[in-house]
């Protein structure tokens, strides 16, 4: 079933009785090649990139609550590439480029937006470091714009320019980026993934490993022993809980990050704007509510749910930027268990483990490397190599001396 | 979340800085044979659990004590609050 202009048409003169479910129900098999842990954004790319490029179908995801039940589900929607490391911004830059082609890819609606990311700056020295990884990001492919503070004034002229502390200096803005449906990139993942024959398990739950002679074979599920060639870890938040079971210990520590949105307001802001002066950033959904959050609470945490003192924090980072926000209300707030890295980056590789393979530790920059995490994942599931762009996001990086810090902020997860 | 802080009585969570895992009060040996694997798991491994978990939490905006606080990660709950100073004596440091 494909959607296009004539279907919706055609479903809308016939009392729209023919849309089915997205994907099947299926009962687990006893044996896959492949077996995913995780049906987050993450897991379901892969399991898409690897039926779709790799021609790879037998294969399961297994999701512990139901579809796109954890992080993509909970994120601030915002896709972008403006990273400046060698061994990140690549990575980040194929995520656009997916993102770009993905609704046509996948025959989705995932409502990929391209309104734009700007960077504010606020000292003449943070204007330099954003020259620097402006031409960082333009070395690797993407697009980056320096602006001075009348050009921002023309784009968004509510800001608050003349503060006293923090005046507006201009900003690094990245055109092609801008936000996504969260939702829909799972269910867009989903249903091409099922389409081509994986089976999607929700209320699956991994109990265990069956590890023999140092080798992976397979999980041990609430719903029953599942065999497999390559077991595949993509669980986020959970993936010390998940891998803890298989006996790895990983340089992750789980926060949680909040996010807040308002009540639904007339178009005021087109684009997503990020306070360099405190951690605040901030967009608009369609249905108009002002979408924006900051740091992470700091301290460990699986509740899915944070503390006031951030809150505050975040709320008095908005005002500083855009005094108008006071007047809006707050609507709701919510948490989500973010996979706190040692140097920041994520972590896509194999384990000690023979065939058991982990991809993790993306702080909270996950949602906009969803295509790209599926794309490299499948990569080195199905050739066994690491991809070019991936090859440094490696699990024993740390020992090796090779950590991947774009803050510079040492292994210290809370700073990340 | 308020913090029971040993000294002083109930405490705003805000006046702290959490500095994570409380194994960091355990600095392996440097003179032993396999210092460089121990330091890596020192420095960059965590249990990282879901339950019952120990950290440090430093009063930074208070008293600058350190605190071993003992908390729930799936609750928020806070179970026990020693000084880091008595934990790190009871550790042999």
């Amino acid at each position: 079933m494909s959607f296009s202009a004539f279907r919706i048409l055609a479903e809308a003169l016939t009392g729209h009785g023919g849309w089915k479910p997205m994907w099947r129900e299926p009962e687990p098999q006893a044996r896959y090649d492949i077996v995913i842990i995780g049906g987050g954004g993450h897991g379901l790319a892969t399991a898409y990139y690897l039926a779709k490029e790799h021609g790879l179908t037998n294969i399961a995801v297994v999701e512990k609550g139901w579809l796109g039940s954890g992080n993509i589900g909970r994120n601030t929607t915002i896709i972008r590439s403006n990273y400046m490391l060698p061994g990140n911004e690549p990575f980040y830059e194929l995520s656009m480029r997916l993102w770009e082609g993905l609704e046509q890819d996948f025959n989705y609606n995932a409502m990929v937006s391209q309104r734009g990311v700007l960077n504010l700056c606020h000292s003449d020295a943070q204007r330099d470091a954003y020259v620097r990884r402006g031409n960082a990001m333009i070395m690797a492919g993407a697009d980056a714009e320096l602006l001075d503070t009348d050009g921002v004034r023309a784009m968004y002229p509510f800001l608050d320019f003349a503060n006293a502390r923090f005046p507006v200096k201009g900003g690094l803005l990245q055109r092609r980026g801008g936000t996504a449906r969260h939702d829909a990139v799972a269910w867009g993942y989903a249903r091409g993934a099922d389409m081509r024959g994986v089976d999607i398990l929700q209320n699956c739950e991994v109990t265990g490993f069956l590890i023999e002679d140092g080798q992976c074979n397979g999980v041990e599920t609430t719903r029953g022993t599942i065999r497999a060639g390559k077991v595949a870890s993509c669980a986020a938040g959970s993936s010390s809980r998940v891998l803890e079971k298989a006996g790895l210990r990983l340089p992750i520590e789980s926060h949680v990050l909040q996010a807040f949105v308002s009540e639904g307001l007339k178009p005021v802001i087109d684009g997503v704007i990020t306070f360099g002066a405190g951690h605040f950033y901030i967009s608009q959904s369609d249905k108009g509510g002002l979408v924006f959050g900051g740091d992470i609470d700091g301290y460990n945490s699986y509740a899915q749910r944070g503390n006031l003192p951030v809150i505050e924090d975040v709320c008095e980072g908005g005002m500083a930027l855009m005094p108008a926000i006071g007047r809006a209300r707050l609507l709701r707030a919510w948490g989500g268990v973010m996979d706190m890295s040692m140097d920041g980056s994520p972590i896509i590789d194999r384990t000690p483990v023979n065939n058991l393979f982990i991809n993790a530790g993306w702080c909270y920059g996950g949602f906009k490397a969803t295509p790209a995490s599926g794309w490299c994942y499948a990569h080195l599931l199905a050739t066994g190599k690491p991809h070019p762009v991936a090859a440094q996001m490696r699990l024993d990086r740390f020992e090796r001396g090779l950590a991947i810090d774009e803050k510079g902020a040492g292994p210290q997860p809370n700073l990340h | 979340m308020l913090i029971p802080h040993p000294l002083l009585g109930p405490r705003d969570a805000a006046e702290f800085t959490v500095m994570g895992d409380a194994s960091l009060i355990d600095r392996p040996d440097p003179q032993s044979d396999d210092a460089a694997r121990a330091f890596h798991d020192h420095v960059y491994l965590r249990d990282n659990p879901a339950g019952v978990h120990r950290e440090l939490w430093f009063h930074e905006h208070g008293d600058r004590s350190w605190l071993v606080v003992t908390r729930n990660t799936l609750t928020h709950e806070i179970l026990e609050v020693r000084l880091a100073r008595d934990v790190a004596l009871e550790h042999g440091r």
